[in-house]
């Protein structure tokens, strides 16, 4: 379980300081969490909060009631949370195969280390010596990214964004990777989405918008109110055109 | 051999042993040992310090191991070695030089190997370089490479040095004929206060020849590397040279590439990136339970592998 307490992160910009993050209080608990909104509204923020690549400005966060706040991100790292990054780092010289040993912690045999690739839908055999560079495409990445978080197990994972920058092609694919994971899930897992199909296999549905906790629900209490207000959103546009 | 010199032979040559096939150990400035084989021959120069190496034409997946050993403390050497690769032939050669140096005088073990590959022989060469010992000593390697290749002749190159060499000065010039290939591959880290300056000078010749010359070095703590490449171009040809280095600490590194196209159909390409390593890989690493020091060596290892 995670907890966010009265959360706040703000940054010093040019017209003074800007609060992106705001009083947000929320418990995930077991289960697969989406976290959704629009953009700009501190989704993105509000994961590295989590993993430990930006410190709350106020407020506490803490894992099954470790308080986890002011931990470095390996320190959070070796406590539980595991972070898939919405643009996968790549890498010169490093392998899919050394990326994935170093997720697990150890050195896997082939067999091991091609399981998790399997998982997320690439062919093992194709991938696991490659570098993780500029050859990989973008769908590809992410995928390997995913198998990464995989091979970690940890009690606690956001993914950011993982549809960001997969073409529609790959992006059914990656649907299933999640829906798969929905079925054999283990731990927390909260995924940050504007996808109406991960949206679906959510247990539980946060809104955060400026920076705030807008709502938070079930699928069915969210789920409906949420695609009726995009809709809303394209009439009042249509009206004012009109 | 003694145990210095076993350490000393793993590291350079990766060998464990005394090889099998054609080799030649050379330990603190005299031969210990050398075996030819029926398709290459070693044999001594009379009129300097060094060796021939010939390879019949036609001699395939034969190689031959050269590893040079110091471990007394002040020698210094100058050794000309001449390869001559026979029409044909396809051969590995493993060199590499080893320096432990306990004591507080300098070592230094200068190397100018001169390759003549003929038509159509293909030649893989490795080259280590590495240095031990807790002396005040400073080790020195200066290597010169000499390389000319003839007609559809094929040359790809491997040289690693990642430890314990204060002071290098490495040259390597290649003359290329029509349709040779010249591969070099370099790869080199530097630490304390040491410095590294490795020159290329090629020169395309001929017809549809092609160079590619990829270096990847680390520049830690004080040390200083300076990366040169001169590559003209005097027929139609492929000319690419890529210097990629990642600095850290207080370390300084200067590429200066120089590329001249003297016909409109050389085609010529120098690409340089200095930096140091990108937070985000760091933060991946780290966000997988590796501390900052451990991403850091494992960034370092995979981009000099």
């Amino acid at each position: 379980m995670l907890e966010l307490i009265d959360v706040s992160f703000a940054v010093e910009g040019e017209e003074g300081t800007k609060e992106i993050v705001k009083n947000v209080s929320l418990t995930v608990e077991d289960g697969f969490v989406a976290l959704t909104g629009p953009n700009g509204g501190g989704k993105s923020t509000l994961a590295k909060l989590i993993a430990g690549i930006y410190t709350p400005t106020s407020g506490k966060i803490l894992l099954d009631g470790l308080d986890i706040t002011h931990m470095s991100v390996t320190e959070r790292a070796r406590a539980g949370v595991s972070y898939a990054f919405q643009q996968p780092v790549r890498f010169k010289g490093i392998t899919v195969r050394d990326l994935i040993n170093l997720a697990a912690g150890k050195n896997l045999s082939v067999a091991e280390a091609c399981a998790y690739l399997s998982e997320v839908g690439l062919c093992a055999r194709d991938y696991i010596n490659r570098e993780v560079n500029a050859s990989l495409s973008g769908g590809e990445l992410k995928r390997i990214e995913i198998a990464t978080v995989l091979a970690r197990g940890t009690k606690f994972t956001v993914f950011d964004e993982p549809e960001a920058g997969i073409d529609l092609w790959s992006f059914g694919n990656l649907i299933n990777v999640f829906e798969k994971m929905h079925e054999k899930q283990k731990g927390t897992i909260l995924i940050i989405s504007h996808q109406e199909r991960i949206l679906n296999i959510a247990d539980k549905i946060v809104v955060i918008a400026g920076g705030q906790l807008e709502k938070i629900g079930t699928r069915d209490e969210i789920l409906p109110a949420l695609l009726g207000a995009a809709g809303g959103t394209c009439r009042t546009l249509l009206d004012k055109i009109s | 051999m003694d145990a210095i010199q076993k350490t000393l032979l793993a590291q350079v040559a990766d060998l464990h042993e005394i090889p099998t096939g054609a080799y030649n150990i050379r330990a603190n400035g005299k031969s210990a040992g050398r075996a030819s084989s029926e398709n290459i021959e070693i044999r001594p120069k009379t009129d300097a310090d060094g060796i021939d190496i010939i390879i019949r034409p036609g001699t395939k997946k034969e190689s031959v191991h050269m590893p040079v050993l110091l471990s007394e403390s002040g020698i210094t050497e100058t050794v000309y070695n001449d390869f001559y690769i026979g029409e044909g032939a396809d051969v590995l050669i493993v060199a590499g030089c080893g320096i432990h140096n306990g004591g507080d005088k300098e070592s230094r073990h200068d190397g100018i190997h001169t390759f003549h590959i003929a038509k159509g022989a293909r030649l893989r060469y490795v080259e280590k370089h590495y240095g031990q010992g807790d002396g005040v000593g400073e080790n020195v390697m200066n290597p010169t490479t000499v390389i000319e290749i003839d007609e559809g002749g094929e040359m790809e190159m491997e040289t690693v040095q990642i430890k314990g060499v204060d002071s290098t000065d490495r040259i390597t010039r290649a003359t290329l004929a029509k349709d040779a290939t010249l591969t070099v591959k370099e790869n080199l880290m530097t630490h304390g206060s040491q410095t590294a300056r490795t020159e290329f000078e090629i020169n395309m010749n001929g017809d549809g020849c092609s160079a590619h010359v990829i270096s990847r070095s680390v520049a830690k703590d004080k040390s200083h590397q300076l990366f040169v490449s001169r590559v003209n171009g005097n027929a139609p040809c492929n000319g690419h040279t890529e210097c990629d280095a990642i600095i850290m600490d207080e370390a300084s590194v200067s590429a200066v590439p120089e590329i001249t196209a003297n016909v409109p159909d050389a085609s010529l390409i120098h690409e340089a990136a200095i930096g140091k390593i990108a937070g985000e890989q760091l933060m991946k690493l780290m966000s997988l339970g590796l501390s900052e020091k451990e991403a850091e060596e494992q960034i370092v290892n995979g981009f000099l592998k």
